[in-house]
């Protein structure tokens, strides 16, 4: 007898895990399917793993290796690395590449750049799909519909041998941010709002879901930039139900569907978001005409304030760990309590990483920029090669060395500072990348992060700035 | 991986909330290679002061710390970058568990992967163990993974804990992970096929 009730609503996370669950032990987790791995220089452990054990990657057609995390910006070859042990890196890469048969978006190549930068522009990353990479803003590719989340080497190396994973089903989350954003507020903006609402660890074990009507009305590059940071408040992953703008985007990408197979692909894409009445374990709202433009003056991403806002006092913060933490914080970032973070002073700008280097972070920057110059030494690492040739012929990259900021190859760069573009002991760096922790940009280095064109701001004056007065008066 | 059934060791309070995996390992030295060891970059930065001196303040600094081979831990370590270097420093510094409130996803399944067994128990009981380790470093505690039981120093009792029951079985026999999905194989290329078929643009 069929079951006459309607069958009950399900999340776009329920779903795509189901469609992906090939088993489950006794025991709890679940053997999931890996549609595609992406794998970069870190990976050489997976490897040694896989070469201990006599085995290859099994399935190196959904493999994709780009280099990105040791790649020096200033030249395109190996031996322009900072070091010879980070050349050696880039070569053991290509090495690995070459050996596992796996598709290589080498250094020097027309389509290299930041792994979750290069993966959505190439339609490595498609709605519904599992996606693995071990590096924890594999979150970022959830912005297409996607589960996208990060992995060790260990996982790396089972995801290699086998092309899945064992997995703990996490709870889910649904974030909806209602409303429309202000002048000058972006995506990052609001992630920012959210870590800071509810902490670095304040969803641990959940799998966010971002919706409402300012999460619609992003553009894939804003909503790349949220999914981004989820790992920054601990969630497994993130991500935005696919609609008409993900499908726009990812016509014609290279890996995705083909012109024949489109329409059908569209039409399974759209049975993804979730069902209404579907239940989240976790219900968030946030008021998007609330949000203004954030900074973080500490060294944990919850660290972060308005533009319009102080630097906070410990003394006053109820919890003990907080307030031991926040002292610490303060002491390393080299701030007194109180001091306005408007108009603090700053010695250089980031611009990059794959929270904030697409095309339309550049065009943000850039009309910030137009006709001013930078005060303080400034530097743009675009996400990818494509975005920077981009960048080139719509006038971007002339803006920005006008108006002296540097005009990198693509990269990690100084997000991670693993390729040698370091921010030097005590100094201030404006960046637009995810991590403020201690020595994330350098040994002692000093990171307030924010928007792109919040760091616009901070390269012309000098100092924290915050953007909407400077998009009042431009020149 | 070690078997790990009970361990009874000394233990270290590491304070910290929000520990990032770049400060139990930063990122400039997970290039090397794991056989050299990765003990020696373990809180590289936060160990030594600004002149790269070891600063004597650190816990793990302080004469008898070498023995400890479980650390106290605060809630949400080994946030941030999914390098798996962090467990290896862990690992290869000899410390067999971790003790806290609570633990980054990704490293916490790093962990598992490695045989290095991360107990959560409620924040008051960490901050009454924080307590006790801060006036008696080095006191000794018992992670008993079969009994899913840990037993702290003073009065402060014992406390069930439990992992994952597919990581706890893997981590008491030492199982390799891959050997054991290799005997779904079967099943794993049955739904391949079929996902392959529905997916073709996968398989290109
Ligand atoms: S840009 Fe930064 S956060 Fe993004 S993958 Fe590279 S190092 Fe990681």
């Amino acid at each position: 007898m069929t079951d006459p009730r309607p069958p009950a609503p399900r999340t776009m996370f329920e779903k795509i895990w189901a469609a992906h669950e090939i088993l489950r032990h006794p025991s709890g987790p679940s053997l999931l399917y890996i549609d595609r791995d992406l794998i970069h220089e870190g990976s050489f452990h997976a490897f040694a793993d896989l070469k201990r054990r006599g085995l290859a990657p099994r399935r190196p057609k959904q493999v994709f290796g780009i280099a990105d995390h040791y790649v020096p910006t200033l030249g395109r070859r190996p031996e322009d690395a900072a070091t010879p042990a980070i050349e050696r890196m880039i070569r053991t890469f290509d090495a690995n590449m070459g050996w596992g048969g796996v598709r290589h978006f080498g250094i020097g190549d027309p389509a290299q750049g930041i792994v979750h930068v290069v993966a959505p522009e190439q339609g490595i990353t498609l709605p519904g799909l599992t996606i693995v990479c071990s590096d924890s803003h594999t979150s970022t590719q959830g912005a297409l519909g996607a589960m996208a989340f990060g992995i060790g080497q260990s996982e790396n190396a089972h995801v290699l041998a086998t092309q899945t994973l064992w997995q703990m089903r996490p709870k889910t989350m649904r974030v909806t941010v209602e409303g429309r954003l202000g002048t000058g507020v972006t995506a990052k903006d609001v992630v920012l709002t959210l870590i800071a609402r509810i902490g670095a660890a304040g969803a641990v074990g959940h799998a966010i879901e971002y919706a409402g009507p300012v999460v619609r009305n992003l553009s894939i590059e804003g909503r790349l930039t949220i999914c981004n940071m989820s790992i920054e408040a601990a969630a497994r992953l993130g991500m935005v139900a696919p609609d008409e703008t993900t499908f726009r985007y990812l016509q014609g990408r290279l890996y995705g569907p083909d012109a024949q197979e489109w329409d059908g692909a569209v039409e399974k894409w759209q049975r993804l978001p979730s069902d209404e009445g579907a239940v989240f374990d976790r219900e968030i709202t946030l008021d998007g005409a609330a949000i203004a433009p954030m900074v973080t003056w500490g060294t944990s991403p919850d660290d972060a304030v308005p533009i319009t806002g102080r630097v906070p006092d410990p003394a006053g913060m109820a919890d003990d760990d907080k307030r031991k933490s926040a002292a610490k914080a303060l002491e390393y970032m080299g701030l007194t309590p109180g001091t306005p973070l408007d108009g603090l002073p700053i010695d250089r700008v980031f611009l990059g990483s794959c929270t904030n280097a697409r095309i339309e972070d550049l065009r943000a920057a850039a009309a910030v920029l137009r006709g001013r110059k930078a005060v303080v030494p400034a530097m743009v690492v675009p996400g990818s090669t494509r975005v920077r040739d981009q960048a080139e012929a719509e006038g971007l990259g002339a803006i920005f060395r006008e108006a002296g900021f540097e005009w990198r190859h693509s990269g990690c760069s100084m997000c991670a500072a693993m390729n040698g573009d370091v921010v030097g002991r005590g100094e201030r760096c404006a960046s637009t990348s995810n991590r403020n922790f201690v020595g994330r940009q350098g040994p002692g280095a000093r990171t307030h992060l924010l928007s792109p064109a919040m760091a616009a701001a901070a390269a012309i004056t000098g100092r924290l700035t915050d953007v909407r007065r400077l998009m009042e008066d431009a020149p | 991986m070690k078997p790990f059934t009970r361990v009874t060791a000394p233990a270290v309070f590491v304070p910290g909330l929000n520990c990032d995996t770049d400060q139990i390992i930063p990122g400039r030295f997970i290039k090397a290679d794991r056989a050299e060891g990765y003990d020696k970059f373990l809180f590289h930065d936060i160990r030594r002061d600004a002149a790269g001196e070891l600063d004597p303040d650190f816990p793990l600094n302080r004469p008898g710390a070498e023995a400890a081979k479980i650390l106290l831990v605060e809630d949400n370590f080994g946030c941030g970058s999914s390098r798996e270097g962090a467990v290896y420093a862990l690992a290869d510094a000899g410390i067999r568990a971790l003790i806290a409130p609570g633990f980054g996803d990704i490293f916490h399944s790093n962990a598992l992967k490695n045989g290095l067994v991360p107990v959560r128990l409620p924040p008051e009981t960490c901050a009454a163990l924080a307590d006790h380790l801060t006036d008696n470093p080095g006191a000794v505690i018992t992670v008993d993974l079969e009994a899913g039981l840990v037993t702290l120093p003073g009065n402060l009792g014992s406390h069930d804990f439990s992992i994952p029951a597919f990581s706890r079985e893997a981590i008491l026999k030492g199982l390799d992970e891959i050997e054991m999905t290799m005997t779904h194989m079967d099943e794993i290329r049955a739904f391949e096929t079929a996902r392959i078929a529905a997916n073709p643009w996968l398989g290109r």
